[in-house]
């Protein structure tokens, strides 16, 4: 009996999860998969290819980039290392949800399983609203947002493709532009933290600068070294609050 | 053979190559407990990554966009976030007002 009122609780907080569909963050999305729609067409895809890439890879700039190496006809390892360098950002980010999803009880398969569903708009879903769902039930909320955002847009990318291959200028302009705004305001909302904040400014400012000085690497640099400086600055700051907490005491 | 190779280039240059971080990130997450020093260091880094990523969206384009004035990209940017935060962080207000601001920019330009 109290299983089956368990189970229950699952399923709705799965839909609960599902319902996420609606918001701000994941329209955005989908209009971003509209726009690559119409770019892997341009590139000479065909639909079912730009469906298996947004379902098997679901990481947009990733998706951009190995349509990008495929235009110019590289070699495959020379693709998978553009790509998988581009991806490096999914460890850490995958990293730092796993502690507030999982339970001591939740199987590791799972939780490989649900990292598929893990990109930069389910991160930030996930920073902002696990901590308000009851810990036993996170891993299948996130599921129900996680599972119906790709499979979503996949079903975006198989009906808009060929209905527009080329917008406008002005709207092809807009569609580009919402992606970096909406990050840029989702994640300082969802940011609780100070040494996020901090993060996050060092992030901006190193990420276009590095990509002068070091193009490769830019992104990597930005974040391990962008990362650990805001780290270290946080915890000079927490050690001193501290100690001055202390003293006054 | 020809007509898969594409298939085979997206699931080996795609999925492999940005799931096998994806599963790195399962196994060294499930080391770290919330709260934990480890834990605020690989927050830290993975928001500056993502933050990196982002800026360069605006500040380096790829398509339409690269034809754009920088100034009007990081104005819009700008001012947007300025008003985003004027208005007690209201995510719709980050989103449509740069958005606006760019297709006011662009119209005015003969875009």
């Amino acid at each position: 009996m109290a299983t089956e009122i368990d189970e229950r609780r699952h399923l709705s907080w799965f839909l609960q999860g599902m319902r996420g569909i609606f918001s701000l963050p994941a329209l955005i999305l989908m209009a971003s998969y509209v726009g690559f729609s119409a770019f892997a067409l341009e590139s000479g895809l065909s639909r079912g290819e730009a469906v298996v890439m947004t379902l098997s890879v679901w990481a947009l700039p990733a998706q951009m980039i190995l349509i990008g190496t495929m235009v110019g006809k590289a070699h495959i390892a020379a693709s998978f290392l553009a790509v998988t360098l581009s991806s490096i950002r999914m460890m850490p980010m995958v990293a730092s949800i796993m502690p507030e999803m999982r339970t001591q009880k939740t199987p590791v398969g799972v939780l490989l399983f649900l990292s598929h569903f893990i990109a930069i708009t389910s991160w930030v879903f996930a920073s902002r609203h696990l901590r308000d769902v009851p810990r036993p039930y996170r891993v299948a909320f996130f599921a129900g947002f996680g599972m119906t955002l790709t499979f979503t847009n996949a079903v975006i990318v198989a009906i808009s493709f060929g209905v527009v291959s080329q917008f406008p200028p002005l709207v092809a302009g807009a569609l580009f532009m919402l992606t970096p705004v909406y990050f840029i305001s989702s994640i300082w909302a969802s940011a609780q933290q100070p040494v996020v904040k901090l993060a996050f400014v060092i992030g901006v400012i190193l990420g276009p600068v590095l990509a002068v000085v070091t193009p490769d690497f830019d992104v990597l640099y930005a974040g391990i070294g962008g990362g650990t400086a805001a780290y270290l600055i946080d915890r000079f700051r927490r050690k001193r609050a501290q100690r001055s907490l202390r003293t006054a005491q | 053979m020809e007509e898969w190779w594409t298939y085979i280039v997206i699931i080996v240059a795609g999925f492999l190559a940005t799931d096998i971080w994806r599963w790195l990130g399962v196994l060294a997450g499930s080391r770290l407990n919330e709260d934990s020093e480890a834990l605020y260091w690989v927050r830290a880094v993975a928001t500056a990554l993502v933050m990196a990523v982002t800026a360069k969206l605006i500040v380096f384009p790829t398509g339409t966009l690269s034809h754009s004035p920088l100034w009007l990209r990081l104005g819009a940017a700008g001012i947007g976030f300025g008003l985003f935060l004027a208005s007690g962080r209201k995510v719709g207000v980050g989103v449509a007002v740069p958005i606006i601001l760019l297709i006011a920019g662009l119209w005015w330009l003969g875009f």
